[in-house]
């Protein structure tokens, strides 16, 4: 079962990027690819509409790594659904500024609740602009955790170290990129 | 027959026997075959092979089934209102249902007409007919709304309509009520029917491009009941046959008093020639009022225009343009085959069904083999246009479709069943009882130059013990049945939306890849849009509140409102900002003499509401949209008539003086 589950991500990937129709054709209830067949809406077959914040992410080629994490966290078919999101996106540079085996450590299957957990640091269920955000502000984060906003001459910062560089809308949200990896509070 | 009255015997005499023991019908279980279940079987996530878009009667209005699994999809606004999707209340859809009486906000729709190029469905457009305020209406099937409705002046109720030509050159629209014409007195005694009460039948053209309707022409005709039509095909294409009773021309108990004939008619209309005739100036114009509505996707609102005039060609006057062939019992369905050779016509009290040769009439035609005349019209002679008939098929013969394999299906309301005849032999080759009291029958394609087989769908008017009871009223329900192989095979039961009249199916392929994900934000023309956060605003201009208001998961700009007071009318213009397929966003608010909005991504629709209490009135999103829709709300205050109160508005002002209290 744990197999299937890994396997799991890479199926979205297929479905996203290969002719989505093609499932169309075999009956669901016959196909072993059943058991791994994604619940959300990153399957969907859809040019007309936005990008979602996952499709914004993985279109940009700075982001591969955040991309391959929200994959390896089983973290796109909840990005995919009507959210909506706010997604704190930090760069493969903001990745690489983190001590050095990190990212690594992160991506091993034993460590996949803390980055579950610091993934969902970067998101919040709603749809904010810039406009919507001021100095002082908090944010509720998915992992239950708070960021706090600063906001200085235009420039937005989280947590006084991340910065917002650049916001794309999507579908169900927002993608702010931002130049540092957010870290959650330690617990006690 | 013997064959059919014996097992109409087992069935009555099984039938209570089963009932006592048990309470599972039994009968319908035997009708059913093992495999059926299998049949008709689509497994969550997949697609149904057919669309089917039924007319829903006197509900006004259209739904679409998905064939074989009958499991709806939706229902289409067209002739009523309809409160779940502000068609009919919101400011940009009212025009639709404007006509020469007003508004009228009800209607019954009959029947069915799937656009066509060559004879064979295209999937662009579908047309349906208002029987009580005459109107036609055509429905886009790239976004399955009313596009436009056309009001049918000289007609006391359109029941022969739509039913369109190959190439959707027209649809057309048959009085079911004779009456006075428009442009004369019609304060005249009733009893004057025969020297004061005429009959019309309108051909309405549709834009190859944008299937915008035009009233081409109007064709006077003698002051009978049209009943139903179709359109020649392939050899007969340029002619429309329309069937018609009452040729008694009685007005009252009609039961009684239009049955006294042995023969009413089939109308034969040669309409290239009436084409002919009105461009050699034959026509009259007419002085007469008609509402025209055309709903713009770009702007997002429909306008009403009145139109004062309709050419009329004069039956009795042009000659060479229209003949009645005589036809037992008033008739009812007049159905053609796919090859246009053979018209079928069923008279709902006949013990046959006569099959005319389109060959034939023509001979008939060149000889003058004419048995006389009908109000100035040639009568055909019956047996120089009858190819043959279907004896004694059943009881109570109403509509007949046709497969791709040279046989015909018709409907027996008396005798509750289908009855499959070879179109060439005219017999009887199977028969299936239906539950119960079929109307209309419908196979994928089968009024056309090309049906594709496979199914039968029978529409039902009764359905008694079919369904879990639901007190006095029950569904109206639809049959599928196989007929892939010799015999008809029952498939399944569904319950339908309204009363079933005539139904269309057509291959899912030739819609679903055109069907409409959103509307461009960019495109949308609405004048009362405000195209992003930053567009909204609230605006007084005199007694008029126009709040110009966006809507994204999950908040309104803006959510609180103040400066409204007693005595002025607010429009909420609500501009959908998502662009994400399936994301609507509905509005409503507190005491509203309205319905809500349903706006879909990219649109704009505006709610008219005039506040009759001083208060804060909440409003919010009705569709569930979001994680937060639950948030998805406002505020607005009404203060009383010459309060000081001024016009402010926001959205995240959370600071307790930007709106002060004034």
């Amino acid at each position: 079962m744990k197999k299937i589950v890994r396997f799991f991500p890479i199926a979205v990937l297929v479905l996203i990027f290969s002719a989505c129709n093609s499932s169309n054709e075999s009956t669901a209830v016959e196909s072993k690819e059943a058991a791994v067949k994604s619940v959300g809406q990153e399957a969907v077959q859809d040019d007309v509409s936005q990008k979602d914040v996952v499709k914004v992410a993985v279109g940009s080629k700075d982001h591969t790594t955040l991309v391959a994490a929200l994959k390896q966290a089983e973290l796109v078919t909840a990005l995919s659904n009507a959210g909506p999101f706010t997604v704190f996106a930090p760069t493969n540079d903001a990745f690489n500024k983190l001590p050095a085996g990190t990212v690594d450590g992160l991506m091993k299957d034993e460590k996949k609740a803390d980055l579950q957990n610091i993934l969902q640091y970067h998101v919040t269920t709603s749809a904010l602009s810039t406009d919507m955000l001021h100095d002082g502000q908090t944010l509720g984060m998915v992992n239950g955790d708070n960021v706090t906003l600063s906001v200085k001459d235009g420039k937005i910062t989280l947590n006084g170290t991340a910065n917002i560089v650049a916001s794309v809308r999507a579908s169900n949200g927002w993608v702010h990129i931002v130049d540092a990896v957010l870290i959650p509070p330690v617990k006690n | 027959m013997n064959f059919s009255f014996k097992r109409l015997l087992l069935v009555a005499v099984a039938f209570p026997i089963v009932w006592l023991q048990s309470c599972k019908p039994k009968g319908t279980q035997s009708a059913v075959s093992g495999d059926a279940a299998a049949k008709v079987y689509v497994a969550p996530g997949k697609y149904d092979e057919f669309y089917s878009f039924v007319s829903g009667g006197f509900s006004g209005q259209m739904s679409v089934y998905g064939i074989p699994s009958g499991r709806l999809f939706r229902v289409i606004p067209v002739f009523s209102v309809d409160p779940e999707k502000g068609y009919g209340y919101s400011e940009e859809t009212k025009p639709m249902l404007n006509t020469s009486h007003g508004f009228v906000p009800w209607d019954d729709l009959h029947h069915i007409a799937l656009s066509e190029t060559d004879g064979i469905q295209d999937g662009r457009w579908v047309f349906a007919n208002g029987n009580n305020t005459p109107r036609i209406a055509r429905v886009d099937l790239k976004t399955f709304r009313t596009a436009e409705i056309i009001e049918i002046p000289n007609s006391g109720g359109n029941h022969s309509s739509p039913f369109i030509t190959e190439n959707s050159e027209y649809v057309i629209a048959g009085t079911r009520f004779s009456i006075p014409m428009d442009n004369s007195n019609g304060d005249v005694p009733i009893n004057t029917y025969k020297s004061n009460f005429k009959g019309t039948v309108s051909f309405v053209s549709v834009d190859k491009t944008t299937g915008n309707m035009k009233i081409a022409f109007q064709i006077l005709m003698p002051g009978v009941n049209f009943d139903l039509a179709r359109a020649g095909k392939g050899k007969s294409h340029g002619w429309m046959f329309f069937s018609c009773y009452n040729s008694e021309r009685a007005n009252t108990l009609l039961e009684v008093n239009a049955s006294q004939k042995d023969k009413d008619f089939i109308i034969a209309v040669n309409w290239k020639k009436a084409e002919e005739y009105l461009k050699a100036g034959k026509g009259q114009k007419q002085s007469v009022k008609y509402a025209h509505n055309i709903y713009d996707e770009k702007k997002h609102s429909a306008t009403s225009v009145i139109e004062t005039e309709v050419t009329v060609l004069d039956s009795k006057e042009l000659a060479d343009m229209v003949y009645m062939i005589p036809c037992p019992k008033s008739p009812h369905g007049c159905d053609t085959d796919p090859t246009g050779e053979y018209i079928v016509a069923s008279g709902k009290l006949a013990a046959t069904i006569p099959v005319f040769s389109f060959t034939k009439m023509q001979q008939a035609i060149a000889n003058k083999t004419f048995e006389g005349e009908y109000e100035g019209i040639p009568v055909l002679k019956y047996d120089a246009v009858l190819y043959g008939e279907v004896k004694k098929p059943g009881l109570g013969p109403l509509h007949t479709e046709f497969d791709d394999k040279g046989f015909a299906y018709t409907s027996f309301f008396v005798s509750s069943e289908i009855v499959k005849w070879n179109v060439k032999t005219l017999e009887v080759v199977d028969r299936v009882p239906t539950y119960y009291s079929i109307g209309h029958l419908s196979v994928p394609g089968g009024p056309t130059r090309k049906p594709w087989g496979k199914y039968v769908i029978a529409y039902n008017k009764i359905t008694k013990d079919r369904y879990l009871p639901t007190g006095p009223e029950l569904a109206q329900s639809a049959q599928l049945y196989s007929i892939e192989g010799d015999k008809m095979k029952l498939l399944l039961d569904f319950p339908t939306i309204g009363e079933p009249h005539y139904a269309e199916a057509i291959p899912a392929e030739l819609i679903m890849k055109n069907s409409q994900k959103i509307y461009k934000i960019e495109e949308n023309q609405n004048q009362f849009a405000a195209l992003g956060d930053k567009f909204a605003r609230v605006e007084r201009k005199g007694n008029e509140v126009h709040v110009y208001m966006t809507s994204i998961r999950s908040h309104f700009t803006p959510d609180n409102i103040e400066g409204v007071k007693m005595g002025d009318i607010v429009y909420f213009h609500i501009t959908n900002l998502e662009q994400d397929w399936d994301m609507p966003h509905g509005f409503a608010v507190k005491g509203a003499n309205n319905a809500e909005l349903l706006v879909m991504p990219g649109e704009t629709q505006t709610l008219a509401w005039k506040p009759e209490r001083v208060g804060i009135f909440p409003f919010y999103c009705t569709d569930f949209c979001s994680a937060l829709h639950q948030e998805m709300q406002g505020y607005i205050r009404v203060s009383p008539a010459g309060s000081n109160v001024q016009i402010s508005f926001g959205t995240g002002k959370t600071d307790s003086t930007a709106v002060a209290n004034k």
